[in-house]
């Protein structure tokens, strides 16, 4: 006979709500791609991108009531299973620990496979405007990351380094005095072609020098003041960019910044260039593909340098010093040194992210260096959760990933009219998100943190019970 | 007790500190020996964390000049001062929130990068079983015993000569209270530790002190063992028997 269990708890509907949404968004983040759009030939024999609502909206649908179910029976049961999870390891560790591999691994096949299914033409877009735009700030936010999730520095003028970076490069790569001098010493092709291979690690240098310049100054402050300071440090280099007409071009900015070349072999359909070297027909893709794996590599690196870094006593010091900086003091540690390295060390990450996109654009202003630029690279790191590189991609590929695809929902306008826009919305849709996950998971995507050491078996360190900021 | 006519292991000589224009320490005279417990005690305002304060070297000492073990360390960083083998537990605890407990005490065990790092884990555990038990649980979700265990276990984990602890029994229940104070007594009695001890529960921290001093409005107006002072009349009604002054 069916009964009712007595005395059970009421079932939780909002919880369920909350989770299904949940579930939902993250399934629209994973088959928007997958399942949303098909590739398809027209007569022509040309690919054409065949966007699928209704597959889509059905499969998140699916998800949003198979979690909802999934929760009620769980919750209808939750006095036979007596709490047993809470013993397990948390789903977030699980998931960062297999996850991860998984996901270089895909990342690593990503731009053979667009390229299998939409033809080199129409991979371009893809491998392009949403592959490495993603990771570009997939790398901005892992050096964001360790400013503001390690050390607790809140920095609003991140950008500031990005652009150091990129104008670094630029200006270096089109210097002619710098051109002259490298022709009379190597001969005149070295330059255009090795360039960006000199100048990567100059510009990781030159930002990380300008993030010990804006570090000394704010040593003293602390959350909202040095949010301001930050803020102001990034206009102030934007505003040089723009009024120093004679050193960078002003608003015209520069422009035939030599592109990276294949160690060398440039990527031009000369009888020297890459695809004759390696006996292919020559496309444009090649260079996107080889851009695709430089900033894959640049924002491995990224992630590897800071789980390590985190795992030293400097990075100890880092966390310890975003908790309590009298404590730290009182313990032994060095606060300013602490501090500028962290700013140093964030920094000459946005400035290798800054020299790449200056390579892969070959044009740069001081548009690209914005205010909004900053939010959005601190946007990524706190929505995915501070401290938390899964959370930052996570983050990357929702914020950058979802403006890209609002782009492509062009079919809308048979529904609201030829002059509907849908990127036009993004901003809307990005505060919308922004208030919604501050209401369910104010700690970010991933707020469970994995501690830097462990006795016998990792176990997470939950965030519940703790204050928000200062802990 | 035998007097040693051997030279203070940290001697504050007419220190007066300043925060802005305002006089806090007016002129400050201290000694703490070798292996004493010394007790300072004193209403809110006083200045007894000022002193704490300075003697870690933030604010600084204005005039007056404080030494440690025969050297000068007025003007010291405050993190170069703590490498010489003094330790804090500063007031209100102040431990790593959202670092484990574990964390928490690296923390205190980087001034020796780790060195004796397992050794010391252990012996600072045999002392509050409670860490023990919570080793891996975020040191913000710990009871205000609890942490306060914490700050002077993290402290003890740098191996210091002198131990500074600023109102350890600040905010705590009466029976962790006497937790706290049996469990400083036994890292003085078996690590022969020294121990200087800022309190306002006046009756723990004099009944444990080797000797005391009473700080009123930055200035030192009395001193001697501690059960001197616990029987003296005027000690008795200002800070023994509630009702100040």
């Amino acid at each position: 006979m069916m009964m009712e269990a007595p005395a059970r708890e009421p079932v939780n509907f909002a919880g369920l709500l909350k989770d299904a949404v949940f579930a939902a968004a993250i399934a629209f983040g994973l088959f928007s791609l997958m399942l949303g759009l098909k590739t398809d030939q027209t007569l022509n024999n040309q690919m054409v991108l065949v966007p699928r609502p209704g597959l889509l909206a059905t499969v998140v649908g699916l998800v949003f009531i198979g979690r909802f179910l999934i929760g009620y029976w769980q919750a209808i049961n939750a006095g036979k299973i007596k709490k047993r999870k809470a013993a397990a390891t948390p789903l977030a560790l699980k998931i960062e620990k297999y996850g991860t591999a998984a996901f270089v691994g895909f990342l690593f096949v990503y731009p053979m496979m667009v390229l299998g299914t939409a033809g080199p033409s129409g991979a371009i877009k893809w491998i392009d405007n949403l592959g490495i735009q993603i990771l570009i700030y997939i790398m901005l936010g892992w050096g964001l990351n360790i400013v503001v999730g390690l050390a607790g520095l809140l920095d609003l003028g991140y950008v500031a380094f990005y652009a150091v970076g990129a104008y670094s490069y630029a200006l270096l790569a089109t210097s002619e005095p710098v051109k002259e001098f490298m022709a009379g010493a190597v001969g005149p092709t070295f330059w255009p072609l090795w360039a960006f291979w000199i100048c990567l690690p100059v510009a990781g240098i030159l930002a990380a020098f300008w993030g010990v310049l804006l570090g000394f100054p704010v040593l003293r402050l602390r959350g909202d003041y040095l949010a301001i300071v930050t803020l102001a440090f990034g206009e102030i280099i934007r505003l040089v960019l723009i009024n120093w007409v004679e050193f960078s071009g002003g608003y015209a900015g520069i422009s035939s910044i030599p592109r990276p070349s294949f160690f060398g072999v440039p990527f031009n359909a000369t009888e020297s260039g890459f695809a004759a070297t390696f006996g292919l027909e020559f496309t444009p893709i090649y260079r996107t593909i080889f851009l695709f794996y430089v900033i894959l590599i640049l924002a491995l690196i990224t992630a590897l340098v800071s789980t390590r870094l985190r795992r030293l006593p400097v990075g100890r010091a880092w966390e310890a010093l975003r908790e309590d900086e009298i404590a730290c003091r009182s313990l032994g540690i060095n606060t300013v040194n602490t501090k500028l390295t962290a700013f140093a060390i964030g920094a000459m990450f946005g400035g290798f992210a800054g020299a790449f996109f200056a390579a892969r654009q070959g044009f740069i202003s001081p548009e690209s260096f914005v205010f909004l630029e900053s939010a959005q690279i601190l946007a990524i790191v706190v929505l995915g959760g501070m401290g938390s590189l899964l959370g930052v991609v996570i983050a990357s590929i929702l914020l950058v990933g979802g403006v890209e695809l609002l782009r492509e929902l062009d079919f809308l306008k048979a529904y609201f009219g030829d002059n509907f826009d849908p990127a036009q919305y993004r901003m809307l849709i990005f505060g919308a998100c922004m208030v919604l996950m501050m209401l369910w998971k104010p700690r970010g995507l991933i707020s469970v943190r994995e501690p830097s050491v462990f006795l016998k078996e990792k176990k997470a360190v939950s965030s519940d019970l703790v204050k928000e900021g200062h802990g | 007790m035998s007097m040693t006519e051997k030279a203070p292991l940290l001697a504050v000589r007419g220190v007066k500190t300043y925060y802005g224009n305002i006089i806090a320490l007016k002129g400050v005279d201290i000694d703490v020996h070798e292996g004493e417990i010394v007790t300072m005690i004193g209403a809110n305002g006083a200045g007894k964390s000022t002193l704490m304060m300075t003697i870690f070297g933030k604010p600084q000492a204005r005039e007056g000049k404080i030494t440690y073990d025969g050297r000068d360390i007025t003007r010291m960083p405050t993190h170069e001062i703590a490498h010489l083998g003094i330790a804090q537990s500063p007031e209100g605890r102040r431990v790593f929130p959202r670092m484990s407990v574990f964390e928490n005490l690296q923390m205190g065990a980087s001034v020796n990068n780790l060195a004796y790092f397992d050794e010391d884990l252990e012996k600072v555990c045999a002392i509050f079983p409670r860490l023990k038990e919570r080793l891996q649980q975020r040191a913000g979700t710990l009871s205000g015993g609890e942490q306060q265990m914490l700050a002077i276990a993290r402290a003890l984990m740098s191996r210091p000569r002198l131990l500074l602890l600023d109102e350890p029994s600040l905010g705590l229940a009466p029976i962790v209270v006497r937790q706290i104070f049996d469990v400083i007594r036994e890292v003085n009695r078996k690590e022969g530790m020294t121990v200087f001890l800022v309190e306002q529960n006046a009756y723990h921290a004099l009944k444990l002190a080797t000797r005391a001093y009473v700080m009123v409005n930055g200035l030192i107006t009395m001193s001697g063992s501690g059960k001197e002072l616990l029987s003296d009349p005027q000690v008795k009604a200002a800070y023994l028997e509630g009702g100040h002054h």
